[in-house]
């Protein structure tokens, strides 16, 4: 146990040192992720020990990611990303293994040939995903033309597995056969398993549509966070394992099922409850790559492994810059995309594995590859950097077109948090008014009801920072509060404060004196929320009673306008009355005796100015 | 029997003696349709179908007003914006309105003598008056002389009032039961400056 926790220790320390660092010197949180590894890793500091089985159960944080990529990506936007998806991601793949595998045949055998250029074909989706999210390059179009490219590569490695056992020449390693424990589909015949492995993925996709919905309410309903986070991560981790067991890619199939709920209105607090244990994971398996590159060996062999990692990033470069040319990608973009996906990926680290236990490659082999992959991983993200540096640079200077296009997408983005009768009024004005605000709710009969109306309505605590994050708030115009709990709105409001100083904020207050908090931190634009309705029921008052309608309309409209002007003055006396110590009745009184004095002084002379010439009786 | 709209605009009407004689005089005859505006629309939203199918189905158009700064209230102002469209009111298929009869009923503070060259205002009321005829000659309406009550500075006295008042009636009156020389009238300064010179003999 102490054992553990101490090695827990030092991953996190060294996290916690290098990437604050790392972000501080504009290298990317992946690269001081992989410097902490090298640091602490056994030709460093010497201070962890196992770094496979700590890279082996930090791979989760892959799945994880493709869980919550999946979730951005409803069905209908992965239809239509299905031309760059097997387009851009087959060409790649499959010219990129062409060239490998024929310039390593000169030198190695054409089965070993094979599978390196298999497994090298293959790039670092957990690097790239990471480093394009954390530049908000994710939603450009070169980032979706490379994120297309990295889900293929996550299909082709399910055939790639199926590939490598039948490209052994030396003789089977006792290893190599370890069936997941359940039952083992590799006893079945070809079209048993083509038909479990449909099954699972029609579980999947009938769970995810049909039952998710019901288990989530039910769970929301309990009101407990960590049940929530308890049965986000089961799900994920079930899903990772039905797919193992069929023999598919965990990631795959988590990616899938967040395809299948990135319709659902539990999607942003699934983010929010996967995001910290992705990050995580993540971190530490970037940490493993960087521990686990083997100086010896490297030292030894620093000529073919220096000349290696050139060439499969000048192999791979140029086969990219070729795809990224064929589907006529402007200048720019065939750039990014040229110097985001040439390195090796953290499947080859699996793959290389499975071709020694196979039989396929040599020891010594496989141990140079792994080397040449992790410096190739390593250096993705510096790739990166000089691209932006050299390239991204000089073409902005050289085409200074259109800069501000992205700008038009996320503009007028409201969050509404809080959906109860007033949230559902304000809400159907902003959609009248072509915006559509993203909804806010705890209440989960609400949210389900709502949704069935065509709202887009998430389930969540809009105070907790993770939800805000996750609905938008770094992109969004405004946020709106109309929680009906008067702390937790006032608590919103500083955490917004805090965090979003760009946010608009616009509150519903319940009565003055809620009004006056907002008052205290500044908020501009408050609401009282009965007195619209009172003002309008006074002037329907006014109406029955035989005024003119045109009259009652103005004095609505005057008394609103002196009640306006009054509101600075009466937050003067309540923030007095605060100094001096008076029951709240005594308060409330006092308020009240104010705002009448007040009301008694309203001159309603305003009302006939404008037509109370030398003819009044016109 | 023509069928009569009175388009009525006063910001302060509970004010106004005139306006209030006049409406009363009016306001329940057959064939008249009294249209308050300041008080169907308040908020001066005003419901373009609604009104467009008002002009529609009356013959004559009544724009019954106060006259304040040489024009009409604010509200008569938005009405012609925002209901007089193009082909419904004006333009090459815009005959909405064409061949209806349309004049002004206005009450003004000034008399006669405030109301003419080298006077207080410089010039007359059907001086004053011609954008509404122009706008009548856009939409094919049969234009007529306003219908005025002046010098309410000065202060009328109940009886002018009520003379006034039964003036507005006979002429609506008139016009409904199609009693008066269209021709004839045209020609007069203002509706009610003869009103038995231009009334056909039954």
């Amino acid at each position: 146990m102490e054992q553990f926790l101490m090695q827990l220790f030092i991953f996190l320390g060294a996290a916690v040192i290098a990437v604050p660092l790392a972000k501080k010197a504009k290298l990317g949180s992946v690269l001081g992720y992989l410097i902490a590894g090298i640091v602490i890793g056994p030709f460093g500091l010497a201070l962890i020990g196992d770094i496979e089985a700590v890279m082996h159960f930090t791979e989760f944080g892959v799945v994880m990611m493709l869980f919550l990529v999946g979730l951005e990506l409803k069905p209908s936007l992965l239809w239509q990303m299905r031309t760059p998806i097997l387009g851009m991601g087959g060409s790649q793949v499959l010219l990129s293994f062409a060239v490998i595998a024929v310039a390593c045949a000169f030198v190695l055998p054409w089965q070993q040939s094979v599978a390196i250029g298999l497994t090298l074909a293959l790039s670092s989706t957990a690097i790239v995903l990471q480093t394009l999210r954390e530049k908000g390059l994710m939603n450009t179009s070169p980032g979706q033309s490379i994120f297309s490219v990295l889900l293929f590569q996550d299909l082709a490695v399910i055939p790639m597995l199926a590939i490598i056992p039948l490209l052994a020449t030396a003789g089977v390693h006792a290893e190599a056969h370890h069936g997941p424990s359940l039952f083992d589909i590799t006893a079945l015949p070809g079209w048993m398993r083509l038909i479990v492995v449909l099954l699972a993925i029609g579980l999947i996709y009938v769970v995810g549509t049909y039952a998710s919905r019901p288990i989530f309410r039910a769970i929301a309903a309990t009101r407990v966070r960590e049940i929530f986070v308890a049965t986000a991560l089961a799900l994920v981790i079930g899903i990772s394992l039905l797919m193992t067991l069929v023999g598919l890619s965990p990631a795959l199939g988590t990616f899938l099922a967040g395809v299948v709920l990135a319709d659902s209105e539990y999607r942003h607090e699934l983010e929010s409850d996967i995001e910290p244990f992705k990050g995580l994971l993540l971190g530490i398996f970037f940490i493993s790559i960087g521990a686990s590159l083997n100086f010896t060996l490297i030292r030894e062999q620093l000529g073919l492994i220096g000349g290696l990692v050139v060439g499969l990033i000048l192999i791979k470069g140029l086969v990219l810059y070729f795809v990224a040319r064929v589907f006529r990608m402007p200048g720019n973009a065939r750039w990014m995309f040229t110097f985001a996906l040439a390195q090796g990926g953290e499947f080859a680290f699996v793959l290389f594995q499975f071709a020694r236990t196979n039989g396929v490659l040599p020891q010594g082999l496989t141990q140079t590859l792994i080397s040449v992959v992790a410096i190739s991983m390593f250096l993705a993200p510096l790739l990166f950097i000089l691209y932006e540096k050299l390239i991204a640079s000089r073409l902005k200077e050289a085409t200074p077109e259109r800069p501000a296009d992205e700008i038009e997408e996320s503009g007028r983005s409201v969050i509404l948090a809080g959906f109860g009768r007033l949230g559902t009024d304000l809400g159907r004005l902003l959609i009248s008014a072509g915006i559509k605000p993203i909804i806010l709710d705890h209440d989960e009969t609400n949210v389900d009801v709502l949704r069935r109306f065509g709202f887009e309505v998430y389930y969540g605590d809009a105070t907790r920072l993770d939800l805000l994050e996750a609905a938008g708030a770094e992109e969004a115009d405004l946020i709106i509060s109309t929680l009906g709990d008067h702390e937790k709105s006032l608590e919103l409001v500083k955490l917004v404060q805090k965090h979003y100083p760009n946010l608009k904020i616009a509150v519903n207050a319940e009565d003055r004196k809620a009004a006056f908090e907002f008052m205290d931190l500044g908020v501009n634009t408050i609401r009282r929320e009965t007195f619209g309705s009172a003002l309008t029921l006074g002037q329907d008052a006014l109406e029955l009673l035989g005024f003119d309608p045109y009259e009652a309309y103005k004095i609505r409209r005057l008394f609103r306008k002196k009640d306006k002007e009054t509101m600075p003055e009466l937050y003067q006396i309540y923030c007095e009355d605060l100094d001096t110590y008076r029951s709240m009745y005594q308060k409330h009184n006092a308020n009240l005796v104010e705002l009448m004095k007040k009301d008694r002084e309203i001159d309603m002379e305003e009302l006939d100015k404008a037509w109370t010439a030398a003819n009044p009786e016109t | 029997m023509k069928k009569i709209l009175v388009l009525f605009a006063h910001p302060a009407f509970k004010r106004s003696k005139m306006n209030a004689a006049l409406r009363a005089a009016i306001e329940d005859l057959e064939g008249v349709t009294f249209h308050d505006l300041y008080a169907s629309y308040p908020d001066f939203l005003i419901d373009v179908p609604r009104e467009q199918d008002l002009c529609e189905s009356h013959d004559i158009i009544v724009f019954q007003h106060p006259f304040y700064w040489y024009s009409t209230p604010a509200i008569l102002k938005e009405w012609m914006d925002l209901v007089l469209e193009h082909e419904w009111a004006y333009g090459s298929t815009g005959n909405a309105l064409a061949g209806k009869i349309s004049f002004q009923a206005l009450t003004a503070g000034g008399d006669i003598t405030n109301y003419r060259a080298g006077g207080m205002n410089m010039f007359t009321i059907r001086e004053l008056t011609t954008p509404y005829r122009a706008t009548a000659n856009l939409c094919k309406i049969e234009w007529l002389p306003p219908f005025a009550v002046l010098g309410i500075h000065q202060g009328l006295s109940e009886e002018e009032c009520i003379q006034r008042a039964e003036e507005y009636r006979r002429t609506l009156i008139a016009l409904r039961d199609e009693r008066l020389d269209l021709d004839r009238a045209k020609e007069c300064e203002f509706l009610n400056q003869d009103l038995d010179a231009i009334l056909k003999q039954v």
